[in-house]
């Protein structure tokens, strides 16, 4: 289980982000994109979901493209954007369960519960989730990840609106989601201790394009 | 000789050699135009046995409802081109398209409502064909308007592809339906062919200025392409070279 | 497959249900419209009949632009979409998930207010039973076509108005055939087999490609 990332060239409009760019990502292995703010950390991510779709380079899932096995590729996927994905008018619950769900993963009502109570939501299951806060409903969109079996997570900013309380707790799920086989990629500046498995780290102003770009069909 | 076309599929290697072929094409257009105006007012003779020579403005009105049929066809095929191949020029070339195609229709739309008014009486009339024009123009618009309502360059050209595509698959749908509201009057619907009945001299003046204004949108559609070329690839070293 | 299907489709009736007014809203622009063609034309009997079968289409036309701008905007707006493009299934049966839904929430409510639309317009029972009959088979075109043009202006500034622009036009052939239809079901003779068949092949035809075309115009737009 691997994912492959070779001499990949993203254009976001008319401007050209970054190009040459590889990357390797195996079991046991955490991978923080940095760069500064335009360097198209989000159009990489984006990219790697298969959201965006780069002018040049591949990206394999075991050693596949995927643009070829976009099912099999999603079924591992879980990505987890600035966007929490949750309904106000749906309640705690009601949102994980159909994210969930959607995700074709399968988990009773008691698992679902169970992952709401350690986020910390315990006694919202049935608020609608407008009348939480801010970092309530980041957390309500992060427990999914407490039941989510995917072997790759990508997470674009997922400390963004969460207290320290909350922080801790997030860098532990990660960290254990890492340590037991699973893979993942981040974009923050908050680091993220592991006992077990190996941290990459990948600059994407290594790779941003010079101050005038070459023509491209 | 071998020729490789992808190697024109470049923007940057398009751009000069749409340059050279831009000047032939505006020979050609003017010289069939005149050629084919000349023809059709001095030469063919007057149908109408009243001496009226108001018919001839068919002359320029055929042919430029020609083109905007055309032109849609030109545009849908260069959005396909775009979306099976990705390549930037085809989506250009696309957006060039439909703006010469939406002028053809309107011209179109206004060189009939002329002869209408002198031979019907009435600037407007709900002929099946007047009506397909007018929504070819509609259709023309959303294009226009959809590729200009976004910003990001990419998506703009692939979501009026699509569009287009959508377009041309409904328009023979909006033709049946707009040539024959009820279906019960029209169960042997025989369009009759538009060149039965027309003198061969008249449909010559007809071709060649057709042909003309042919060679006329393919030098418009260019010059546009640079244009857009040059905007697109502002960032480019290859620009910022000229 | 079916299942993701109807975990859209309750989803949507569901927050529907938790927000009616959206529902109401379509529903009574419908009526409005359709009221205030007597007050700008006049009040002869004849004529209101003869503009009723127009009138009626032109109204369910303009009420179901104005539904579909919501159509994906919230599912974009707060990130659902975006999940939903991720997830193993084929991205068309989602869309068709939400388009059904749609139609459940603005076409089928237009159906059941038509007897308003005869009682203004003075219609015969029979006229009114084919008006409905034909909104029937002719909505259902309407949320699926426009459901393009919504996944092709998502996100625009102005894409309410936009949407208008560029599907008002294809709705052309729903207009025509749906109010000929009355117009014929109120003369002696009047034979509207012919209509039924048309519409029923649009709709066909719209069920098979809409789907497949507003997947590509999200994938698109959400690029």
């Amino acid at each position: 289980m691997s994912l492959t990332v070779s001499n990949l060239q993203c254009t976001r409009g008319d401007r050209q982000l970054f190009s040459g760019l590889n990357l390797q990502l195996n079991p046991k292995q955490l991978l923080f994109l940095e760069g500064q703010n335009g360097s198209g950390k989000t159009t990489l991510i984006r990219t790697l979901c298969s959201l965006f779709i780069a002018d040049k380079g591949e990206i394999l899932w075991q050693g596949q493209p995927i643009k070829e096995h976009l099912e099999a590729y999603h079924r591992a996927l879980f990505y987890l954007g600035h966007l929490n994905a949750i309904k106000g008018d749906l309640t705690t619950l009601e949102n994980l369960r159909f994210n969930h769900t959607m995700s074709e993963q399968q988990s009773s009502d008691d698992e679902l519960l169970d992952a709401l109570e350690r986020i910390g939501l315990f006694g919202y299951e049935d608020f609608p989730t407008r009348q939480l806060s801010q970092g309530q409903k980041r957390r309500v969109a992060l427990a999914r990840l407490l039941v989510n079996k995917s072997p790759l997570w990508i997470l674009d900013e997922p400390f963004v609106a969460l207290d320290i309380a909350a922080v801790e707790l997030l860098q532990h799920i990660i960290s254990q989601h890492i340590e037991t086989g699973g893979m993942a990629i981040l974009t923050t500046h908050q680091a993220v201790p592991l006992t077990k498995g190996k941290i990459q780290h990948l600059n994407l102003d290594d790779y941003a394009a010079e101050s005038g770009m070459e023509s491209y069909v | 000789m071998s020729v490789s076309w992808f190697k024109y599929a470049a923007p940057m290697n398009f751009y000069p050699l749409a340059g050279k072929l831009i000047p032939v094409f505006w020979i050609l257009a003017i010289g069939l135009t005149g050629f084919g105006l000349y023809w059709g007012f001095f030469q063919t003779p007057d149908v109408l046995s009243d001496q009226k020579q108001y018919y001839r403005i068919i002359f320029v009105h055929v042919a430029v409802s020609w083109m905007a049929m055309w032109l849609y066809g030109m545009m849908v095929f260069w959005g396909l081109v775009g979306l099976v191949f990705n390549t930037r020029l085809s989506f250009m070339m696309a957006q060039a398209t439909s703006i010469t195609g939406a002028l053809m229709a309107f011209v179109a739309l206004v060189s009939g409502a002329v002869w209408g008014k002198v031979s019907w009486g009435t600037w407007w009339d709900w002929d099946p064909r007047l009506t397909m024009m007018l929504i070819l123009m509609f259709l023309y618009i959303g294009y226009i308007a959809l590729h200009s309502a976004i910003d990001n360059s990419r998506r703009a050209d692939q979501a009026s592809a699509v569009l287009s595509l959508v377009g041309l698959a409904v328009v023979p749908i909006i033709y049946y339906s707009v040539n024959c509201p009820n279906p019960n009057e029209c169960n042997s619907l025989h369009q009759e062919s538009s060149f039965k009945g027309v003198e061969s001299n008249i449909l010559l003046g007809m071709l060649v200025t057709a042909l003309g204004f042919w060679m006329y949108s393919f030098a418009t559609i260019l010059m546009r392409v640079r244009t857009i070329i040059l905007e697109r690839d502002i960032n480019t070293k290859w620009v910022s070279k000229l | 497959m079916f299942n993701t299907f109807w975990m859209i489709l309750k989803r949507d009736l569901k927050l529907a249900l938790r927000r009616r007014s959206e529902v109401f809203t379509v529903l009574f622009f419908f009526i409005i419209v359709v009221s205030l063609f007597p007050l700008g034309v006049g009040f002869n009997e004849a004529m209101l009949q003869q503009i009723a079968p127009g009138v009626a289409w032109i109204a369910a036309l303009l009420s179901s632009m104005l539904a579909l701008e919501r159509l994906f905007a919230n599912d974009y707006v707060d990130g659902t979409l975006e999940q939903m493009l991720l997830t193993p299934q084929p991205l068309s049966m989602l869309v068709l998930a939400k388009m059904t839904a749609h139609w459940l929430l603005t076409g089928l409510p237009l159906i059941l207010v038509a007897p308003v639309v005869g009682i203004l317009y003075h219609l015969a029972p029979q006229t009114v039973i084919t008006l409905m009959f034909m909104l029937l088979l002719g909505t259902p075109i309407l949320s699926m076509i426009g459901a393009i043009g919504a996944a092709l202006t998502l996100g625009l500034r102005g894409g309410g108005v936009l949407i208008s622009l560029l599907i008002l036009p294809l709705y052309i052939p729903v207009l025509i055939y749906g109010s000929s239809a009355i117009t014929e079901s109120t003369l002696q003779s009047g034979n509207i087999e012919p209509h039924i068949m048309l519409l029923s092949a649009f709709l066909l035809l719209s069920l098979i490609f809409s789907p497949w075309a507003t997947a590509s115009a999200l994938k698109i737009s959400l690029e």
